[in-house]
């Protein structure tokens, strides 16, 4: 077996054919790209997930990207309900989950056919042989076997017999045909993990936890594993395992983290900073619900989540906890927002610090929920009625949700006021290896909330932030009403007075723009005193963007990057940093958004670099729009 | 406390804005009399409202208050209520704010038996936005966007809480004082949801809509006062009570061999009785009074105990340690 060639000098190829069973050679590789796919109930992302965890505790430095369709079970054997797992695991510094995987798990013809146009020349395929039966074949729109007319000969095809290895792997069990079959993905997990020299040890914990109520299904997803790893050992088929040596990656204790998880700790931690209970109303949706599944697990926490009757009660109970003096929370994805607006504008009104997460999703409607895209920027800058702005954070990576979530809630406090935080399906479901932040040294959170009935008034504000006191209901000599209706300066009663209203909104929108202060110098990777282009990204197009900018580096392109966390306010220095370059290019997963703001901002010719296809950039795709802008 | 509050402690400063006449000013002033005698601190009280002519209530009362936004009070007083058990909620809304708009809010808030006070003043017309057609409005009523009269059917106030499983559930009138003030104080005094529809008269858009409950002349003719325990009496001269016809309620006069044994009497905690008396409609009369009242965890207490049990099962939180959760592995 060969994998495709990597760069000069680093591979070092084995040319052993079928050594046995005894001493295999290994073949290293910097890095390798394994797609699994398979029916949404092949087991695919759990087996994708497990080879994560195996790869991260190997020390390579990973990124993941699940790609599954919105169906939990659509038909077997149709592609709709193809679901799959990409995972790139390297011995370098890794930044996407790679454009096109170098080995294709495929656990049926569909499988097979969904993927098969990402795969490169060479590429690996390894199929369940027994699974491209005639039927299937032709369920999955083939005419005929691929797997026997040359279609593939491009490929290297590994054929294998998992299913009829499983079973007789199993015989022993008793255990009926259906629940035999549900272990394949552990044969399949076993067998790879041999070949690219993974340890099973933390899938045979991971098992023991899962079927701790089960024995017998322990025992037999444990025998499959074992078996998928010895056949991978024993069989002729694979000349050699491949090794992909730990990664250089900065020194300390590191876990596996989701965007989604990510994002929950990040609140967790807010909670815990600032001594305040944490409240999530939250109605579930595609891919927010693992928050509001996170958080409902952390009870002892003083977390409490309300699974609400809709999009409108989550928001709309969380501003009645914020009232309340809770670190106040919704989740969500873009059709949620858009039911959200009228309460977050309430919020906004009041000044009730809460945090609105949106993860976003393929729009528009109810498009395809399981995809990424970062079409909800300016309906977060936006999308309510009147003037309501609102401070906006995106996350750049699954890990750098954590420090998002906690920044958002420093903010909303700080300054009394709702703040969105964007995130997309491909963050919320990615994974990659999270280096544990040391608690002790968490930026400070201070929450004070106002006592002192002498000279209270509900909307006297702090001088510097412009924030109003944070009152809530059981202090004395407080009480007060607050509400949705235009209020007076300082007061907060009901006031229809044209001059007064302009001066609440015009103060609103300057405590958000006031929130620049907190922001840090725009660091820009690349020429740092200007060049030909910048790519300006936001959100998850990150690592997309970082890598195809670090090869053209390599091949001496004046190519540089900014990447945003801040949205609203943009860093005060962003519009000095752009201008030093020829040419300013908006990379983001829309028809231009963040190109909007920036050209309206500050008059700058940006252009734009967009994708709506519910998938990530590809690096080779910026790179050859890159490439085309700076011969043009 | 030191002293104990009056009536004024709980007046706002704010000066009373609702038209001349209007039934609400009436609610205003019962609820204001009744609640010194919780014996609550002003603080520990909180008004929530949604939007509308009822919904500017908090406004007028001296203790905390959130005048939100159309149809999501219940919700969020949920969310008040839920992290903030001490606090006494109560939610003031109206036919178009509870029934409409908000109508799933209510619902739920109520399933989930939230230890709220839900006032839902029905005036059977939007006033706010200056008279159509309510979904409490009878079909026929003309209003400006029903020239040719409504042809929407109305919900029940009282067999929508019923249906939702409401744990406590009671009519009573803006006018009659002493019945809404004591109706109020039992459905302050029910821990869970309590819902109570309070008739009230809009003096602009639908005036005299409950004449036949509220006028002197007759309204003993047409109003079925529920007192738990006993027959359901009506009637000028006390004479009238309604009694089951095969499983048909009927009205029937006393005398001439109908004595009170014949008649229905009332029971709080059968909600069947609850649906029939809820469906009452003329000829037979009006039932005010609390039509059922049971007991179930509330959906706050039962989400505390559980935040308790988890802590003292896993002990507080440690973030430290929480982060580290899962499979972690050192990089030297």
């Amino acid at each position: 077996m060969a994998l495709p060639p990597e760069a000069a000098g680093h591979a070092a190829e084995s040319s052993g054919l079928g050594g046995g069973a005894a001493a295999k050679p290994h073949a290293r590789r910097d890095s390798v790209v394994i797609r699994f796919a398979g029916d949404s109930g092949d087991g695919m992302q759990l087996a994708g997930m497990q080879f994560t965890a195996e790869s991260a505790l190997a020390g390579n430095d990973i990124a993941t990207l699940p790609d599954f369709p919105a169906e939990i079970r659509a038909p077997a054997g149709t592609i709709a309900g193809v679901s799959g797992f990409q995972l790139n695991f390297s011995s370098r510094e890794v930044f996407t989950a790679g454009d096109e995987p170098n080995v294709l798990v495929a656990m049926n013809p569909a499988a097979l056919k969904a993927n098969l146009d990402d795969l490169p020349p060479n590429g690996v395929i390894i199929v369940d042989r027994e699974a491209f039966s005639e039927a299937n074949v032709k369920r999955a729109g083939y005419a005929s076997n691929p797997l026997t007319d040359h279609s593939l000969d491009k490929f290297q095809v590994f054929q294998v017999d998992v299913t009829k290895l499983t079973t007789a792997a199993l015989h022993s069990t008793g255990l009926n045909n259906r629940a035999v079959f549900r272990c394949r993905n552990m044969f399949v997990l076993g067998m790879l993990s041999w070949l690219f020299q993974r340890p099973i040890e933390s899938t045979e914990r991971w098992l023991e936890g899962r079927f701790k109520k089960t024995p017998e299904l322990l025992n037999a997803n444990l025998m499959a594993l074992k078996a998928g790893f010895n056949y991978g050992d024993t069989t002729e088929m694979f000349a050699s395992s491949y090794e992909v040596q730990p990664a250089k990656i900065v020194p300390g204790l590191y876990r596996n983290i989701t965007g989604n998880a990510a994002t929950a700790l990040g609140f967790v931690a807010a909670s815990v900073k600032c001594g305040l209970p944490l409240f999530l109303g939250s109605y579930p949706i595609t891919p927010a619900s693992d928050v509001l599944h996170e958080l409902a697990a952390f009870k002892n926490f003083g977390v409490y989540t309300f699974q609400a009757e809709d999009e409108i009660a989550g928001v709309s109970s969380a501003i009645g906890a914020a009232f309340g003096g809770a670190i106040a929370l919704t989740t969500t994805s873009g059709p949620g927002m858009n039911l959200k607006a009228e309460a977050i504008g309430l919020a906004v009104k009041t000044e009730l610090p809460m945090v609105i997460t949106d993860i976003q999703r393929a729009g528009p409607s109810t498009g395809m929920p399981t995809k990424p895209e970062q079409a909800d920027l300016l309906m977060a800058m936006y999308g309510r009625h009147g003037e309501s702005p609102i401070p906006i954070i995106a996350a750049s990576t699954p890990a750098d949700c954590f420090e998002c979530a906690y920044e958002a809630v420093r903010l909303a406090v700080k300054y009394m006021t709702p703040v969105i935080l964007l995130t997309d399906g491909q963050l919320a479901n990615g994974a990659e290896p999270w280096l544990l932040p040391d608690v002790s040294k968490l930026a400070p959170i201070k929450v004070e909330f106002a006592s002192n009935p002498d000279g209270f008034l509900p909307y006297k504000r702090d001088p510097e932030t412009l924030s109003r006191p944070w009152a809530v209901p059981g202090t004395p000599g407080l009480e007060h009403r607050i509400g949705g209706l235009s209020s007076e300066d300082q007061t907060g009663n009901v006031s229809y007075s044209p001059a007064n209203n302009e001066l609440m909104v015009r103060t609103r929108a300057r405590k958000i723009t006031g929130i620049v202060r907190e922001i840090p110098p725009t660091s820009i990777f690349g020429d740092v005193n200007g060049g030909e282009l910048v790519v300006l990204g936001w959100g998850s197009t990150y690592g997309s963007v970082r890598e195809a900018v670090k090869q053209l580096r390599d091949k001496g392109k004046s190519v540089s990057h900014i990447h945003l966390r801040y949205l609203n306010p943009l860093p005060a220095d962003l519009g000095g940093q752009l201008r030093k370059f020829k040419k300013v290019m908006v990379a983001e997963m829309n028809m231009g958004q963040l190109l909007k703001l920036v050209r309206a901002d500050y008059l700058i010719d940006a252009i734009g670099c967009n994708k709506i296809q519910g998938r990530p950039f590809k690096v080779n795709e910026l790179i050859n729009r890159i490439s085309r802008s700076l011969e043009g | 406390m030191a002293t104990a509050l009056t009536r004024k402690d709980f007046v706002s400063d704010q000066e009373v804005r609702w038209c001349p006449g209007c039934g609400d000013y009436a609610i205003l002033a019962q609820v204001q009399k009744i609640m010194p005698e919780f014996g609550i601190p002003r603080e520990n009280v909180v008004f929530i409202s949604g939007i509308g002519c009822s919904s500017r209530f908090p406004y007028y009362m001296n203790t905390y208050g959130f005048h939100t936004i159309h149809g999501r009070a219940p919700a969020i007083a949920t969310g008040l209520k839920v992290t903030r058990p001490d606090l006494d909620v109560w939610v003031v809304t109206g036919d178009g704010d509870g029934l409409s708009i908000g109508g799933n809010h209510l619902i739920h808030a109520l399933r989930r038996n939230i230890d709220l006070n839900i006032l839902l003043f029905n005036n059977q017309i939007y006033g706010l936005t200056k008279g159509q057609y309510s979904p409490t409005s009878e079909v026929g009523k003309v209003t400006k966007s029903s020239p040719m009269g409504s042809v929407d059917f109305p919900f029940n106030p009282i067999t929508i809480a019923l249906g939702a499983n409401a744990t406590f559930v009671a009519r009573s009138v803006d006018v009659e004082q002493k019945h809404l003030g004591d109706t109020l104080k039992r459905a302050h005094s029910h821990r869970g949801a309590s819902f109570v529809e309070i008739l009230q008269n809009c003096n602009i858009f639908n005036d005299g809509a409950f004449n036949d409950v509220t006028d002197k002349a007759i309204k003993a003719d047409h109003q079925l006062v529920l007192e738990h325990g006993k027959p359901l009496i009506f009637g000028k001269n006390r004479d009238k009570g309604v009694r089951m016809s095969g499983n048909r309620p009927e009205v029937v006069t006393l005398g001439n061999g109908v004595t009170e044994a014949d008649l229905i009497v009332h029971d709080e905690t059968n909600l069947a009785l609850a649906f029939m008396l809820g469906n009452l409609q003329a000829p037979l009369p009006t039932p005010i009074g609390v039509f059922y009242a049971t007991s179930r965890p509330t959906y706050d207490a039962a989400m505390n105990a559980q935040m308790a049990e988890a802590r003292a099962k896993q002990g507080e939180g440690n973030l430290a340690d929480l982060l580290k959760r899962g499979d972690t592995w050192t990089v030297n």
